[in-house]
């Protein structure tokens, strides 16, 4: 059963401990664990069990490769014979690419969520063709904005640094994974607060359904 | 330190008391108390460059080192710098007066595709704070930009700063355009950013990756010496 978004912003979690080592290890992150368990249903995936690290490592991207390799180890030692990664490169400045290749695992592409939920092609035109002052949220950061965002930015504490922070972006593009209205208000409303304008693309699960389908097989 | 802010009078603190007291106001992103302790410094006769030095900057360094310790956080470090930026702009046309020392001329702007500037900002700052002049190109620069700056302003130092993993190459494409002109030893070439790292900044040709705001005036300190010493030897 998936832990609330408390759990998997700040500790993690994952499917199973008892492992059979024909079955394939997802490493992923916290803020992913709703739509991969998703994905994994829609598809009958059972063989696929996933472990996920805490989602507030994304506001210490440093913190991430160290964090993964110690879990891919962990994975290996309880007898996995697969591992996948679920991170894109989240700020790590490729050094995340290091330890899947040091480790001898492979990651789903892209520089970041957002990327490879819009699709990782379509992403990349946009950014060419300028949208560069976007703020972007998925499902799970507007379900976090408070946590991740306005606290951990610490607006909560500091509104007059609002302005240093965001003063750059011109709207929020909501990137929605699901068709949820009180998830598109909640977006809506952050922001609000962020002062900048609102947009709002429904992606779906963008490249993550390919990436997932390709550890399916393995 | 905010607690003991309440029965603090800062005129009533003699010199010293009072540039420490400045160094926890600083800490604490106290930005009116900071321009009141610039005006009394300067009201008893202090030298802007002194004001500037000993009491802004030696605290921004304080602030950076517990930045860097993990103690203060970014949004502590913005409230400080917002207060040092208080202080520098009623010291900056008194400095300017006055003939304070000048270290070296930077040409600083974050890269094509990229809107962050927190970081860039803060190096800034400091390297101001410092007596370097800093012309700063602000955020998405295209490489036409920097060429254009460095041509202009003839600066002894490039910085180049990205905060994304899909801008933080397009730092080479810079570096690249100063070598095709036969320039790029002409100028020291620093690069920062929160996903970059030093072996990055080798790989693209750069002199220096600089993890922080901080480190980014000691690199540019010492390469400015040894700009010095080399033409002082040749002289």
């Amino acid at each position: 059963m998936l832990p609330n978004d408390e759990t998997l912003t700040e500790t993690g979690f994952s499917t199973r401990s008892d492992v059979a080592p024909s079955r394939v290890m997802l490493l992923a992150c916290g803020a992913l664990a709703r739509e991969i368990l998703a994905v994994i249903q829609l598809n009958g995936w059972e063989h696929l069990e996933l472990a996920c690290l805490p989602a507030k490592l994304h506001n210490d991207p440093e913190k991430i490769p160290g964090a993964v390799r110690a879990k891919v180890r962990e994975a290996r030692a309880k007898g996995y014979a697969k591992v996948f990664v679920v991170y894109a490169d989240c700020g790590t400045g490729g050094l995340l690419d290091r330890v899947c290749e040091e480790e001898g695992v492979e990651r789903i592409e892209g520089p970041h969520c957002y990327s490879f939920f819009d699709g990782n092609d379509a992403f990349a035109e946009r950014e060419e063709a300028g949208e560069i002052t976007a703020f972007y949220l998925t499902d799970f950061l507007a379900r976090q904005f408070d946590t991740l965002i306005w606290k951990g930015f610490g607006l909560d504490r500091h509104l007059d640094i609002l302005p240093m922070m965001f003063g750059n972006y011109e709207k929020v593009i909501y990137l929605a994974q699901t068709d949820d209205p009180a998830l598109e208000a909640k977006a809506r409303a952050a922001a609000k607060r962020l002062g900048l304008a609102f947009e709002m693309r429904r992606t779906g699960y963008g490249d993550l359904t390919g990436f997932l389908a390709n550890a399916a097989r393995a | 330190m905010a607690d003991e802010q309440d029965d603090i009078v800062l005129s009533e603190l003699d010199d010293d008391e009072l540039v420490l007291q400045m160094h926890d106001d600083l800490y604490d992103g106290l930005r009116e108390e900071i321009e009141e302790g610039v005006n009394i410094l300067l009201g008893r006769g202090w030298q802007p460059y002194d004001v500037l030095t000993k009491a802004l900057v030696e605290g921004m360094r304080i602030v950076g080192i517990d930045f860097r310790d993990g103690i203060l956080f970014v949004p502590e470090v913005l409230l400080a710098a917002n207060a040092m930026k208080a202080g520098m702009a009623i010291l900056k046309p008194l400095l300017a007066e006055t003939g304070a020392p000048q270290l070296g001329k930077m040409v600083i702007g974050t890269v094509k595709g990229d809107i962050h500037d927190i970081g860039k900002n803060l190096v800034s700052m400091m390297m101001e704070g410092a007596g370097f002049d800093v012309i700063d190109l602000g955020i998405n620069n295209p490489v036409e930009n920097y060429l254009e700056a460095i041509n202009n302003e003839q600066p002894d130092i490039l910085g180049m700063s990205a905060l994304l993993t899909t801008t933080m190459p397009y730092m080479k494409v810079v570096i690249d355009a100063l070598k095709e002109k036969g320039i790029r030893d002409d100028y020291v070439v620093l690069v920062g950013g929160a996903p970059l790292n030093e072996e990055f900044g080798k790989a693209i040709g750069a002199d220096a990756y600089c993890r922080d705001a901080a480190v980014a005036v000691e690199t540019a300190k010492s390469y400015m010496d040894r700009k010095h010493n080399k033409l002082a030897a040749g002289a």
